[in-house]
């Protein structure tokens, strides 16, 4: 764990100096992004990476390729709530060892943005959770893309190479130009990481960050569950 | 032996990523990709500003191309270190010590990962599109700095690569670790390492020698004074530092492999 403690910090050290070299040049802000904004949304960004499990492990995938699923579906659960529900406490635990780590690396060591108001903190911790619920779909439906096509393998990678940048990890969406950020929040991609920063920052209006967010994690929710609707009737079991 | 032993291996490992055409295609799609996703980043910091570090769109861009491109052969051969924890935790290393092939040459052809062709090419692009717009006085001096700079610089990534997994021997779970200085410095090498902090810039860019890899080098080609002060013939050592961090690596890895315990069963 402190190996990845390593990484995560030497990452966000990283892309600090490159955003703080990118103020500089542009007299101090950005987008309404100055000095402490941008290490606030770095080091919040480090640590809901790891929360909301942006880039996960393929395992479902890999359960269908090997025929192991069929267990998965014949327990009487609803494999998807049974995984969210193991994502939630997974959740819980990185909250504490892979989302409050950087940040309180971020309040100690860099100059940082405290939220203006009280409320924004219980708002920023609902924002979080559905991000991570909406990460939580986005994965399933990648996974379950493997009923279809066995080896899902170049759609994993593919979101892993994408959803980065597209959500606001590597560099906030506002910074994109205005086309490109209206487009981005038609997408479910802001509210994997930009919606919570936003929510903690103070930027853009709370209640419509929130409600994309609800949106998004009900619709791909819904969409998880027709797709393994689908997909049961497509599963055949090989062998004794 | 060994030198019709490793064409063999790495002509197999070569024709059985080919055999699935159509993933092969994807995947070379998708690492391509990966590297114009920090293009774009690049693209969108200089839609603000002019410059990064007192440095041109098209220099940052000559400097991440350097980077990716040494970045992506340095993966082709020595990401496959990456599964050393596996190794080791397995015991399965015992395997690569009974054969009479060196154990480092056995795991860097164990997996090559061509679909790395993918990136490389991203980044061979990008660089002829940056030596095109950037003022070059060309001399033949130049024109083999500027071919050396790429393969000088996959030698040092790949010696970083084996040094930090030779961690793995001790902490087994070391990979992250690792992870944080090989694609640390693929992320670090791509901008001016003037506008890291110097604590952060000691040790990745002088101690891991990333400023060698794109920073130094470009700057020689470019013709321009080093905002930290360094003399110019500079830029022209990096083929010396990669031989230099070659070598270290090498004793690391003697080292390391010595301390190796089996896993007992």
């Amino acid at each position: 764990m402190l190996a990845g403690m390593t990484a995560n910090v030497v990452f966000g050290m990283l892309r600090v100096a490159i955003l703080a070299a990118a103020l500089e040049a542009a007299d101090g802000e950005i987008a309404d992004y100055d000095i402490a904004a941008t290490n606030t949304y770095v080091w919040i960004g480090q640590g809901l990476l790891g929360f909301v499990l942006l880039w996960g492990t393929n395992e479902l995938a890999e359960r269908v390729r090997s025929g192991d699923v069929v267990v998965d579906l014949y327990r009487p659960w609803h494999l998807q709530s049974a995984m969210l529900a193991q994502d939630l406490g997974r959740g819980g635990f990185a909250f504490l060892t892979r989302l409050a780590p950087p940040m309180v690396f971020g309040v100690l060591l860099f100059p940082f943005q405290f939220p203006a108001s009280s409320a924004q903190w219980p708002l920023f911790l609902v924002s979080a959770v559905l991000a991570l619920v909406v990460s939580f779909a986005c994965r399933f439906l990648v996974d379950a893309s493997a009923f279809w096509l066995l080896d899902n393998r170049g759609l994993y990678g593919f979101w892993n190479v994408t959803s980065g940048l597209l959500c606001g990890l590597t560099v906030p969406v506002s910074f994109f130009p205005g086309w490109a950020r209206d487009v981005l929040w038609l997408t479910p991609f802001p509210a994997l990481m930009q919606a919570p920063i936003d929510v903690f920052l103070g930027h853009g209006d709370v209640t419509g960050v929130l409600l994309h967010q609800l949106f998004w994690a009900v619709a791909l929710l819904g969409a998880g569950h027709l797709v393994l609707q689908r997909a049961v009737r497509k599963v055949v079991v090989q062998g004794g | 032996m060994a030198d019709t032993v490793y064409p063999r291996l790495i002509g197999a490992r070569l024709r059985s990523q080919m055999s699935y055409r159509a993933s092969f295609a994807l995947d070379l799609a998708t690492q391509a990709l990966a590297q114009w996703v920090e293009l774009v980043v690049i693209l969108v910091l200089f839609s603000h500003v002019n410059a990064l570090g007192g440095f041109s769109k098209e220099e940052v861009l000559l400097m991440y191309a350097f980077a990716g491109i040494a970045f992506g052969i340095a993966d082709l051969f020595a990401g496959q270190l990456d599964n050393l924890p596996t190794y080791i935790r397995a015991g399965t290393f015992d395997v690569l010590l009974l054969r009479p092939l060196g154990t480092l040459p056995q795991i860097m052809v164990s997996d090559v990962r061509l679909r790395r062709i993918g990136r490389i090419a991203g980044a061979l692009a990008v660089m002829v599109y940056a030596l095109a717009q950037v003022s070059v006085v060309w001399t033949p001096a130049k024109v083999a700095l500027a071919i050396a700079t790429p393969l000088a610089g996959a030698v040092i990534f790949s010696a970083i690569w084996v040094v930090t997994c030779s961690v793995c021997f001790w902490i087994v779970e070391g990979r992250e670790f690792a992870n944080a200085f090989t694609y640390g410095s693929g992320a670090f090498t791509s901008y001016p390492v003037n506008v890291y902090s110097a604590p952060l810039r000691w040790v990745m860019a002088f101690i891991v020698p990333g400023a060698f890899v794109a920073y130094y080098p470009s700057l020689a080609l470019l013709g321009k004074q080093d905002p930290l002060g360094l003399p110019g013939w500079v830029g022209w050592t990096s083929p010396l530092v990669a031989a230099l961090a070659a070598g270290v690596a090498a004793l690391v890895w003697r080292f390391a492999v010595r301390h190796y315990r089996g896993t007992g069963s």
